[in-house]
């Protein structure tokens, strides 16, 4: 059987508001202790009630403009049931038959092929966050789990893709440019890691010759990018064994094991959900009229694709180099800041995609808390345009800023690295590196050019690499002329 | 004639003239309580001495000359289905004993900056689901004008308390009939006011898109008064209506001559007490003579309310219930094997068997398969309803009909079967379910001494009405005002 | 005699469903009584409601909606202070089998 892949995403990222989705508790829940972030509303208590906040309906409506999407004028909230002990109303308010956007698309780029492809968005959609639960070791071995409802109430969005991914390549460049996006729109920090931007899928093999699909498997737990592409990849090779081996797929929940790189089997901890799903009588339908949605339309940051054609013009960078800063929103911030300081955008650009990320990868550090900021590096660059430092010195200053924090021009100052710029102090070395070589001397007169090379390096090592090359290969020629 | 007999308007007159003290009359209502309750059983918990101090609070003000806010000095029992902070909220169930609100609801709020002192919760049917008060985990209510009836329930608590003259005015809750057919038991005013005009924040909800705080008053000019003060917007709310509150007092002096009324037939069906039946004749007769012109309307969907209402109403609350699992707070079972049997063991004992049955039929109704067929179709019955009395409106100002198809019931006389107590509602569930205002007033007794209620009915946001209808019948009306004797040697089966 | 709508296999479902519990008299006593009520709410299929909206909302209001406003939030102890078991800030619950 020629097998097709079919992947489709469901993914939650968490709104950036300043307050919860229906109280005003802070959504800066991260690192506080338990249970400190909560109060009647989205704790659930007797006779609570919730109110929207307004900025939770702007952020989505955003996504979902963004994502093409149609927006619904009315929507309308749904009561998702189930008992579990992170919900404490044991409903989730959720959205159901009418949900905020639908109909949208994004096109992501292949990168060797640069062929275009179309994924289609199903829905967008607003709920609320559950609480967490914590286990005492193993969530198996573990006879009671700790509550706490800090993250009770915050805002989500919930996007949901046609499954119209091919591979899991293509799901994993969709999930860097939907954060891409998320991030330029001011909505979600897209941090997998720290679970404000979280990714479920479904898989499935299809008979490319009869085009009959093939049963569905949910993968869930992929906490990072790289986890999304093995965990899919992973699945994929699962089932295309199974099939090629004659044997069914089972329509399950699969969870994927970092650990040991495999998914595995929640059938038994599984049970099917009957949500009874209801209309929210606390909450009235949500109107949006077609003036609130042209406002947000025309109020749309800059987003990336839009913002990486505008470096290629502005800043003449390749479209390689563009690609990158955009990445990121805060990666692009960096990049304009440093050019409305310093005049050589492929430089800065050289720099950032080169030595800086290097560093930041290395120590695990984002953009926006780099010790180097934009103005610290632009002038590094300066005191190289200078001359006051080498190329070759400015890498070794720029590590030393990097790990102190410290300025370039303090670094240059203390180590006495500077270049040197005092001719006669040049000549003195210079004249006693021709004293001390007569047999290179020689050589060169001799027309061995490798022997000038030869002298230029003890020069080099005697000004400890603070003697400027060009000048010193000069001088020593007029030198041995003399 | 002691100062707790008086209504809460003559109490706040009477202090601002400065002729009583609020002390004096707070010390009145606690003396009666300290007789009467034993008997009654109307409240749950009391508030004495921060009640007593409060009181007298007032008195200073008073003294100094200070502007007093409008209900100075009145005590207030407040059904135990409304919280209030950090003291114990039950809604008369032993799965939240114990649970002590850390805020209080908005109509509270409300009611203290008004000047008004919460003396206490009363007793309810558990979780607001019953028509007799017999529903309580924590024994019945007693109906002050025959000790061995019942008060009618949910607000049963709040009802007799008032009818009992331990407290002056009530709030009570109405989601199928709550605070209007107790009210009609206990000869006492009750109003329902239309959905979304009184904040719902801080009720513990039953059926969403049904319940109401309303007021529980010996007169409808105190009836007016507190309308005044709980009603209005609120940003707690979603379902509160940004509506202004008018003057309920004020349009209540106005007369009633044109005033088109409608006497829906379908309210006069088999199943009716025959004294019941009178006693509305009679009243029809009053409106008559204030010029009121009365005609027999038709709501031909009546007959549908109550299936249509248990269906929507036991859905909502199986969702609504369903927080209710020992974990933050109330009773917990000690025996369990794990997660699941924890909930189920804590729920299936912290709950009463109507509660249970409720949720049942309501998890039932919005089940998958049974969706369509029973909590959909109940919508929809639910959108003819409300065209029924849209366009009765049309035709009428307001409609009348009887409140409860019968005088008080004896305890233990409808428990045991839930659909006959169920048909209690008859008349007052169609009124929720159109989400429009309605209030209860007494129109006579029966001939074993017991009070026969009215109900008038309104359009969305016609208190205004409704009200100056009730005001004009209570002054023109030759029905006897008296109070119940609350004899104690009559019941038997009470002192334990 | 009522034709059983509801079994009680269906009533031990959703007593699942609403994690309730019932020994084996209060099952067939639920099932009995809950018959009766169903057999009762048959009466609404007498009315054809094919072309009826359900009536979802009783009120037509525009949209509530708060300002994106952070204010204080309970204290952790307020929070705790009525659960029967906790544990170093959090609610303390038995394992999920």
């Amino acid at each position: 059987m020629k097998e097709e892949v079919v992947i489709g995403l469901e993914i939650h990222i968490q709104l950036m508001t300043k307050a919860k989705m229906f109280c005003h508790c802070s959504t800066d829940y991260i690192g506080k202790e338990p249970n400190t972030n909560t109060c009647p509303v989205c704790l659930g208590l007797p006779g609570s009630l919730p109110v929207l906040n307004k900025k939770v309906l702007e952020f989505a409506i955003r996504t979902a403009v963004a994502l093409n999407c149609k927006i619904n004028q009315i929507s309308r909230f749904h009561r998702k049931n189930y008992f579990y002990p992170d919900l404490p109303k044991a409903y989730q308010i959720s959205q159901y038959d009418i949900p905020l956007g639908i109909n949208g698309y994004m096109e992501i780029s292949l990168p060797e092929s640069k062929e275009k492809h179309r994924i289609g968005i199903t829905r967008v959609h607003i709920e609320e966050d559950a609480g967490k639960l914590v286990h005492k070791g193993n969530i198996d071995s573990s006879s009671y789990s700790l509550v706490d409802y800090n993250r009770c109430g915050i805002p989500l969005a919930e996007i949901v893709t046609e499954p119209d991914f091919c591979s899991p390549e293509e799901a994993r460049i969709f999930l860097v440019k939907l954060r891409s996006i998320v991030q330029h729109l001011g909505v979600c920090d897209g941090n997998m890691e720290e679970g404000s931007m979280r990714c479920d899928a479904n898989v499935s093999i299809r008979d490319a010759k009869t085009g009959a699909l093939g049963t569905k498997v949910e993968i869930k737990n992929m906490n990072s990018f790289k986890a999304v592409k093995k965990a899919l990849q992973f699945e994929v090779n699962r089932q295309k064994k199974l099939l090629d081996e004659g044997e069914k797929i089972v329509q399950e929940t699969r969870h994927w094991d970092e650990s040991n790189n495999v998914t595995v089997s929640m059938r038994s901890k599984e049970e099917a959900h009957d949500y009874r799903y209801f209309p929210e009588p606390d909450l009235l339908p949500i109107k949006v009229d077609v003036k609130m949605i042209d406002k947000i339309r025309k109020s749309l940051p800059e987003l990336p694709e839009a913002r990486r054609e505008r470096f290629i013009e502005n800043y003449q960078i390749p479209e390689y180099d563009a690609e990158i800063l955009t990445s990121s929103k805060a990666l692009g911030d960096y990049y304009e800041k440093a050019t409305s300081l310093y005049h050589n955008s492929k430089v800065l650009s050289n720099w950032i995609m080169g030595e800086l990320m290097r560093y930041l990868n290395e120590e695990k550090i984002e953009i926006k808390d780099s010790p180097i900021s934009p103005e610290k590096l632009v002038e590094m660059l300066k005191l190289m345009d200078g001359g006051v430092i080498s190329g070759k010195m400015a890498k070794n200053v720029f590590e030393k800023m990097f790990k102190t924090g410290r300025d370039a021009s303090q670094i240059v100052k203390e180590s006495g690295i500077t270049q040197i710029t005092d001719e006669n102090e040049l000549f003195e070395v210079i004249d006693n590196v021709i004293k001390e070589n007569p047999k290179s001397v020689n050589n060169f007169n001799e027309g061995k050019e490798k022997a000038l090379n030869y002298l230029v390096g003890q020069v080099m090592r005697y000004t400890k690499g603070r003697a400027k090359p060009d000048f010193v290969f000069k001088a020593i020629k007029q030198r041995i002329k003399k | 004639m002691t100062l707790n007999q008086l209504t809460a308007h003559e109490v706040i007159n009477l202090i601002r003239k400065k002729k009583i003290t609020a002390y004096e009359v707070m010390q009145d209502i606690f003396n009666q309580i300290d007789k009467v309750d034993n008997l009654i059983r109307a409240f749950l918990v009391l508030n004495k001495e921060e009640a007593l101090k409060q009181s007298k609070e007032i008195d200073i003000k008073v003294k100094n000359g200070e502007k007093l806010p409008p209900l100075a000095g009145v005590a207030v029992a407040v059904k135990d289905i409304i919280v209030t902070r950090g003291t114990e909220t039950t809604c008369g169930s032993k799965i939240l004993k114990g649970f002590i609100p850390p805020y209080n609801a908005t109509v509270i709020n409300r009611l203290k900056e008004a000047g008004a002192i919460i003396i206490g919760k009363t007793n309810m049917d558990e979780f607001a689901m019953g028509s007799s008060t017999e529903n309580s985990a924590f024994g019945p209510t007693h109906n002050p004008w025959d000790l061995e009836r019942v008060p009618g329930g949910s607000s049963g608590g709040s009802t007799a308390a008032v009818a009992a003259d331990e407290t002056f005015v009530a709030l009570g809750t109405d989601t199928g009939g709550s605070i209007r057919q107790p009210a009609s038991l206990c000869g006492m005013v009750g109003l329902k006011p239309t959905y979304g005009r009184v904040s719902r924040y801080g009720l513990v909800a039953y059926a969403s898109s049904l319940d109401q705080i309303g007021p529980i008053t010996k007169d409808v000019t105190d009836c007016a008064l507190l309308m005044k003060v709980i009603s209005g917007h609120d940003n707690m709310d979603s379902t509160s209506v940004n509506l202004e509150v008018p003057d309920y007092l004020k349009s209540c002096q106005e007369g009633i001559k044109d005033l088109k009324i409608g006497v829906p037939k379908e309210y006069f069906i088999e199943g009716i007490d025959p004294e019941v039946k009178d006693a509305l004749d009679k009243a029809l007769k009053v409106f008559e003579k204030l010029g009121a012109k009365i005609e027999e309307a038709s709501l031909p969907h009546t007959e549908y309310s109550l299936p249509a209402y248990y269906l929507i109403a036991t859905a909502e609350a199986s969702s609504n219930l369903a927080r209710y699992d020992g974990v933050q707070y109330g009773y917990r079972v000690e025996d369990y094997e794990d997660l699941s049997f924890m909930y189920q063991r804590t729920r299936s004992k912290g709950f009463g068997s109507e509660v249970k049955r409720r949720i049942m039929l309501g998890t039932y109704a919005l089940s998958s398969g049974y969706y369509d067929a029973y909590y959909l179709k109940a919508q929809k019955v639910r959108t003819l309803i409300k065209e029924d009395f849209d366009k009765a409106f049309e035709k009428y100002d307001i409609l009348i009909t009887p409140t409860s198809p019968t005088p008080a019931f004896k305890l233990k006389e409808k428990v045991s079967d839930p659909l006959t107590m169920y048909l209690s509602d008859i008349y007052t569930v169609p009124i929720n379910l159109a989400g429009i205002p309605a209030i209860s007033l007494n129109c006579g007794y029966s001939k074993s001494n017991l009070p026969i209620g009215l109900q008038i009915i309104g359009k969305h946001f016609s208190e205004e009405t409704i009200l100056r209808t009730a005001y004009n019948f209570e002054k023109h009306s030759d029905v006897e005002k008296k109070k119940p004797e609350m004899k104690p040697a009559k019941c038997k089966e009470v002192v334990e | 005699m009522t034709e059983k709508i509801i079994t009680k296999k269906e009533v031990e479902y959703v007593a699942k469903l609403a994690k309730l519990e019932f020994d084996e008299i209060e099952k067939k006593e639920f099932t009995s009584q809950l018959n009766s009520i169903l057999d009762y709410f048959k009466k609404l299929n007498e009315l054809n409601t094919e072309k009826v909206e359900p009536t979802a909302y009783v009120i037509s209001m525009p949209n509530l909606l708060n300002e994106d406003e952070v204010k204080p939030s309970l204290p952790q102890e307020e929070v705790l202070s009525k659960a029967k078991y906790v544990k170093k800030g959090y609610f303390k619950v038995p394992k999920i089998m």
